[in-house]
């Protein structure tokens, strides 16, 4: 028999040991895998965990990568500290980025930054908006907050499929749903290091994330509102015995969280594509949930995550070009990983013993 | 309760113990229940009652030791086990489904497969059989406690026990309520059924067992005939020193102090599918008067307290606190009022259980503090306001912290209650409102509570007392009122009102 004791104080051992341990298995899972389906193990292996770190335009690749991810799980850590469930960061990233491009469309001959300046606050809005959608049906309805930001992800994929290829569509693009090229003034623009020059696409978007982490954990764990946040959270009832007001808190919750989708949405599209086109995410809003909560919704944690996952996807985009294995092959790892790493939180939180049942 | 089968004993217990990681919940415990036998089992919170039933009860596996029934080792490892041996279980907290009726609850929980119809026919003979009314075809959420626990019993009572056993069967019931579960546990006795009774009412052991085994720290102190032994020493036994009564705080004279809140036609609608609707609550409380509100759990007493901190908002003249309006202002005004609330349910409402006792002061305090202070106080946690008056509630109360400033939910129920009534005595209040204060809280801690109160009223303020324990109300109020099915009776001295006369404000005759 199998006994689960819970632990009273966390064991530091095993918080170090246990994603070792969960990527030590899935190593092991993986190499199976492709040796059941017969593809080389450890050329498959070397393509999936270390190519993405084989060169340095590569590494800087996974910033690029991360960016949105991490922005937009830095947001999702204001709602589901609050146990608010807002499904629906893919959309707020597409209305924020919408919202901004469209504005920066208006201006095309600009050449300032105060242009990039008004579209990171225009994504935000655009994205806090969206979020409110879910939030004033949750507080003034009990409207089930899941479900109406999911839905809203479909309403604004086809919005902006609708924008694009309508009012806003370039009649110079030979048919293709593009809008025309951002103004100068809205692109951000690749860093140029220092004597190493241009390092793959990497952009000066990522640096605000080194603004936001600590500006957030800041919040969470030193003002009122965060303690608000992680109350209400923890226990409702003790967070109305407190005097805290709970459809304040779910409203702020899902605007900030949207906002900050938005200004994801904002930066992926400046910074790497230059114009809207229909699809601006690839699933980030998603993905990002899944960032959110490896990050153990701490901020610096999600930075950690949002490396990880971007890892795993550019191994299994590298593993796809040079040894032709599909996607789906390599999705199962980024699966087990996951898998691996909360199934790790069990030994963190519990002392697991074996006994011999009599 | 004696017969010819007194001298026969149907279950013995020898040197069994029960250890849950390193902590030793029961040490070598020895007894034995004769046939037909009503036997206490005693002890404080903690002292390993419950780990000791649920190892008979097949619930928890010992570590050690023995378990003779009839004079043969058995080895009982899940309660259909247990049952099968003749041994059923009366918990204190029902697990009965609200939605479903009384028949269909004892079928999900019969072990032999029987029709219905057959089973209902059953019931109707049983109940008639002890003296338990109860309607089969009645859905369990139109019931009342009491008779809730009658469905309880009578599920026990269809696999014809050999030994019925009984946790804390009263605390959910009115006088005349437990006066009836007394004769039906006598009747069952003679007819040869021995019961294991769990209690730390000291009286009622008195009253109703022959025997009671005394349990402290996991270990037998005494096992001897009710009859030898006197509730004093029974209390000093089961907590391992004198008891220290309460300094007697003469109750205050009041009746010239002002009004210092007076609640009018307060009406509230249910908080849940299952929970009770305020029907045109009145009342006046003055200065420096305790006033006792009586009554059986689930009266709208959740409700009551909602209503007076805040948390549920009706018309501003319900509630009038010197010559304020407040029934409609929030919680937060209400504190910054001068008004405070103890809730009956410790941990996830009072406090929240995973955050330190700091952040559990701030949690009610953080009003106060910002009050005095600049903007950039209201939004940066004060932790060292906070960490201060934590230090002074913890010391003046005598909270005995594991560690140093500890998680809420590492203090023990009767530690806990303590520094929340602590923390509301600290923000120095006008009025303070407390529901079941020493609910399941040790004698010494209890004590302590109750002449803080009492000590309070003595300073001038008003108390508002939501509780079940009778003893309790008489102890401190000066007027008591019963709360029943949301409405609540008009206050009386206490002097002048008996307990049957409140057992028929209960609503049960």
């Amino acid at each position: 028999m199998i006994e689960f004791t819970p632990r009273k104080i966390q064991s530091s051992f095993w918080t170090i040991l246990s994603p070792i341990i969960s990527i030590t298995i899935t190593i092991l899972i993986g190499s199976l895998i492709f040796k059941i389906l017969s593809y080389p193990v450890i050329e498959s292996l070397y393509q999936v965990f270390v190519s993405p770190f084989s060169r340095p335009d590569r590494i800087a690749d996974i910033f690029v990568k991360a960016c949105p991810l991490i922005i937009i799980g830095l947001g999702l850590i204001f709602c589901f500290k609050a146990n608010i469930w807002n499904i629906g960061a893919e959309g707020q990233f597409i209305l924020g980025a919408l919202c901004a491009g469209s504005f920066a469309l208006l201006f095309p001959e600009t050449k300032t930054y105060t242009l990039l300046i008004s579209m990171f606050l225009i994504g935000f809005v655009g994205g806090a908006i969206w979020a409110s959608i879910p939030a004033i049906l949750k507080v003034r309805l009990n409207v089930n907050e899941i479900l109406v930001s999911l839905m809203l992800v479909y309403v604004a994929m086809l919005f902006i499929d609708f924008i694009v290829r309508g009012p806003l569509r370039d009649p110079m693009s030979f048919g293709f749903p593009l809008s025309k090229v951002y103004p100068d003034g809205a692109i951000i623009s690749k860093v140029d290091f220092p004597f190493i020059g241009f390092l793959g696409q990497f952009h000066y978007g990522i640096f605000i994330i080194l603004i936001l982490c600590p500006l957030i954990w800041f919040f969470i764990n030193k003002t009122l509102p965060g303690f608000q946040i992680k109350i209400f959270g923890s226990s409702s009832r003790a967070s109305e015995f407190a005097g805290f007001n709970k459809n304040k808190i779910t409203f702020y919750v899902l605007l900030v969280s949207g906002g900050l989708s938005g200004v994801a949405g904002v930066i992926e599209v400046s910074a790497n594509m230059g114009r809207l086109q229909p699809e601006v995410s690839f699933g980030y809003g998603f993905t990002a949930i899944i960032v959110a909560f490896l990050g153990r919704l701490n901020p610096y944690g999600v930075v950690i995550a949002g490396i990880i996952i971007a890892t795993a996807k550019l191994g299994a985009d590298n593993a796809q070009m040079v040894l032709g294995i599909p996607k789906v092959v390599t999705g199962i790892f980024e699966g087990m990983l996951l898998f691996f790493l909360l199934a790790g939180e069990t030994i963190q939180k519990y002392k697991i013993s074996i006994r011999k049942t009599n | 309760m004696t017969n010819n089968l007194d001298s026969m004993t149907f279950i013995e217990i020898q040197n069994l113990s029960k250890t849950f990681d390193q902590f030793l919940a029961n040490d070598s415990i020895s007894m034995n229940i004769k046939k037909g036998e009503i036997h206490a089992l005693l002890g404080e919170n903690g002292a390993g009652k419950s780990t000791l039933v649920k190892c008979l009860y097949g619930v928890v596996k010992p570590t050690a030791g023995q378990i003779l029934i009839n004079d043969n080792h058995v080895t009982i490892n899940n309660p259909k086990e247990a049952r099968s041996y003749g041994i059923g279980m009366v918990f204190q907290h029902f697990s009965l489904f609200p939605a479903l009726t009384v028949s269909e609850n004892i079928l999900i929980s019969l072990d032999e497969k029987i029709t219905k119809k057959h089973l209902e026919d059953k019931i109707s003979i049983t109940a008639k059989q002890w003296g338990l009314p109860i309607e089969p075809t009645k859905k369990v959420l139109d019931l009342s406690v009491g008779e809730q626990q009658r469905v309880e019993i009578i599920r026990c009572l269809l696999q014809n026990p050999k030994l019925l056993i009984m946790d804390e069967p009263t605390s959910v019931l009115s006088p005349q309520e437990i006066n009836q579960l007394f004769k039906v546990l006598r009747r069952l006795a003679n007819s040869g059924c021995s019961i294991l009774y769990i209690s730390h009412k000291l009286n009622e052991i008195k009253q109703i067992a022959s025997k009671v085994t005394i349990l402290r720290s996991g270990q037998v102190i005494s096992s001897t005939s009710t009859s030898k032994i006197s509730t004093t020493s029974m209390a000093e036994k089961m907590i391992g020193k004198k008891v220290k009564k309460i300094t007697k705080i003469s109750k205050n004279s009041f009746l010239n102090s002002p009004t210092a809140i007076s609640i009018n036609n307060l009406n509230r609608k249910k908080l849940s599918q299952f929970g009770t609707e305020l029907k045109k609550i009145s009342f006046n409380v003055k200065y420096g008067e305790i006033l006792g509100i009586a009554g059986v759990a689930g009266n709208g007493q959740v409700e009551l307290m909602n209503a007076l901190s805040g948390e549920t908002l009706g018309n501003p003249d319900e509630i009038i606190f010197e010559d304020k309006k407040i029934g409609n202002t929030n919680i937060k005004f209400r504190r910054s009022l001068g008004l405070e609330f103890v809730p009956e349910e410790r941990n996830g409402h009072a406090t929240v259980p995973d955050i330190n006792l700091t952040e559990n002061t701030f949690l009610t305090f953080y009003n106060a503090y910002s009050k005095n202070n600049n903007f950039l106080d209201n939004i940066l946690l004060s932790s060292n306001m906070s960490s201060s008056d934590s230090i002074s509630i913890i010391n003046d109360n005598d909270v005995r912290c594991p560690y140093s400033n500890p998680l809420a939910d590492q203090l023990s129920g009767g530690n806990l209650q303590k520094f929340i009534v602590g923390r509301s005595l600290k923000a120095n209040p006008k009025v303070l409102i407390i529901s079941q204060p020493t609910w399941g809280v040790d004698i010494g801690a209890a004590n302590e509570i109750r002449s803080k109160l009492l000590l309070l009223a003595k300073a001038g303020k008003a108390i508002i007392l939501i509780s079940q324990d009778l003893d309790e109300i008489y102890e401190i109020s000066n007027k008591i009122c019963v709360i029943n099915n949301g409405s609540l009776s008009t206050p009386k001295i206490t002097s002048k009102i008996s307990a049957t006369d409140i057992g028929i404000l209960m609503g049960i005759n």
